[in-house]
Order: structure tokens, then sequence, then C-alpha cells
């Protein structure tokens, strides 16, 4: 318990995974959230990069976090603009009342 | 020892509940909040168990670019209130939140499995592709790494960040009706006939511009 090993860390990262899956299923907001609830994903995976890359003292890890930096980062940006452009076209982000694609 | 555990456990419980409060709170703007508390712990975390390069980057590009930008398109749509709350807004009786938490309560005790049952396979150790070596520091062991050994991933990831930009603007660009725009093409192919106008002026009248 005091001592903090690996498994710690992947817990942690499993447990904001989690989260992260649960914003995505239970959102009534608006998509702006399930965005955030996206980048909490890719931060779980991140926490768990960095921890295995620390305890098996491999650098690749950390390498391949800064990849996923860069990919969170365009996706990021990519869906906000689609945000921004629905909002013109029809004046709400709300996940209820997005019905274009039936389902 | 112990104060590397009690920190452990206190940032880790922040990003746990920020996480939490970003999925459930109200206004938008909060779970913003949010999310930035929840980086800025986890890049702590990060830090503490030696990735300080990462922990900054982080820092700088989620808390400084990503949140920032969540925060504008936040305020800019102008959906920071909405009327209806997570759960209980006109529970329709559908059945997707109890299937979400049903199949998000699965895929959290498998990750736990997986943890759980996870053992070195034996010849991991060996197969190590890149070591930490202690006396270099953590920048610059990466450095070492990322422009050389992955100089063509990283400059993939630039050219990802160059075609994210140009889909932004892209899809973001509107052609506004009644605004008064420079055209460089216009500008540049002008002739020298249509700009100059060379016009003999008489004594003691001057040349009318506005004929």
């Amino acid at each position: 318990m005091l001592s903090i090993g690996l498994g710690h860390y992947l817990t942690l990262a499993a447990i904001i995974f989690t989260i992260g899956v649960v914003g995505i299923f239970l959102n009534r907001k608006n998509v702006i959230v399930i965005l955030m609830s996206i980048e909490l994903i890719l931060l779980a995976v991140n926490i768990n990069l960095v921890a295995f890359s620390i305890f098996i003292n491999d650098l690749s890890g950390q390498i391949f976090t800064l990849f996923i930096l860069t990919v969170a980062a365009a996706e990021a940006a990519i869906g906000l603009a689609i945000i921004v452009v629905y909002f013109r076209n029809s004046d709400t982000i709300r996940v209820e009342e997005i019905k274009n694609l039936k389902g | 020892m112990i104060a590397h555990s009690v920190f452990f456990y206190i940032f880790s419980l922040i990003a746990i509940v920020s996480a939490v409060m970003v999925t459930v709170s109200k206004n938008t703007v909060h779970s913003v909040f949010f999310l930035i508390l929840d980086f800025i712990s986890i890049s702590c975390l990060f830090i503490m168990i030696g990735a300080e390069f990462l922990g900054m980057i982080m820092l700088i590009v989620y808390v400084g670019a990503v949140a920032v930008l969540f925060l504008f398109v936040v305020m800019m749509l102008n959906v920071a209130e909405q009327k209806g709350q997570w759960f209980s807004s006109r529970w329709d009786g559908g059945t997707h939140i109890p299937v979400g938490l049903l199949v998000s309560l699965i895929i959290f005790f498998e990750l736990i499995i997986v943890i759980g049952g996870w053992k070195y396979k034996p010849d991991l150790l060996n197969s190590l592709s890149i070591n930490i070596s202690k006396e270099v520091t953590n920048t610059r062991s990466i450095g070492n790494v990322l422009y050389t050994d992955y100089i063509l991933l990283f400059q993939i990831s630039g050219m990802i960040l160059l075609v994210a930009m140009i889909g932004a603007i892209v899809l973001t660009y509107r052609e506004r009706a009644g605004v008064k725009r420079q055209s460089y093409v216009k500008q540049i192919s002008r002739e020298r006939d249509e700009g100059v106008d060379l016009v003999e002026a008489e004594r003691n009248k001057g040349v009318k511009i506005d004929a």
C-alpha cells in the first residue's frame, strides 16, 4: 500500500479511462463534454505509457506519449471546428437534439 | 518513500475527482476548469515519477492550448448553461443509461483483471530498445532519441498538426456578404493602363480627377 508500484498507476489510468467512457455514454448535455471525455481517455492512455516506460526503464513509452499528445491536440482542434460549424448551421449542440444520424 | 506515496494518493485523488466532475458538472465552463485541474494533477504525477519533460509538455499543450481552445469554444457558442442536466433531463425510458453503465463497468473490471493478472514476460527485459540512463536528464535523453531514431515519426506528427490546422481553418471559414476585403489577385493583376492616366494639364486650370 505504501510503496507505489506500477499497479497503482495502471489502476489510476483504468479509473480515469472508465470515467471517460462513462462520460461518453451517459452524456446528455452538449458535444463539447464528449470531446472532453475523449481527452480524458487519451490522458489515461498516456498515464499507462509513461508508467510502463518508467517502470520497465525504457524510453520508447515517453516518445509515444509525445505522439499521442500531438494527435490529441489535432483531434481537439478538428472536433471543435466541426462543433462550431454544426452550431452555426443548426443552432444547437445538445446531444438530444442532434438527430441527423438516426440511431 | 512515504512522501512519494502520500503525494501519489493526493494527486490521483484530485485527478479522479476532477475527472468525475468533468462529466457530471452542470456548467460546461466548470467542466473545462475541472479538465484543467485533471491535467495539472496528472502532469504533477508525471514529474514525480521522473518524466519531467512530458509533465511540462502536458502543461503547455493541454492547459495552455487545448483547454483554452475548449474554453474559447464554450464561451463563443454560449452553451455554458444548459437546461437539461446529466441523468435527470427527461428520462424517456430509454435504455442507454443502464446499458452504458453496464458496459463501462465491464470495461473497468476487464482493465483491473488485466492489471491484477499482469506479470513481466520473462524475456521482456531483454527486448529493451532504449534504456533510460540515470546520468542524463530526461529532456536530454528524449531529445537524443527523438531527433535521430524517431525523426520520421516526428516529422509526420508535424504534418498531422499542419493538416489539423488547415482542416480547422477550412471548416470554420465562411464568406460573409457586405464585408470589404482585399483581393490580392485583383491588386496584382492590374495593368499600367488602368492604373495610370497621362493627362495634359492646362495652365491655371488643373486637372479634374473625378471626371
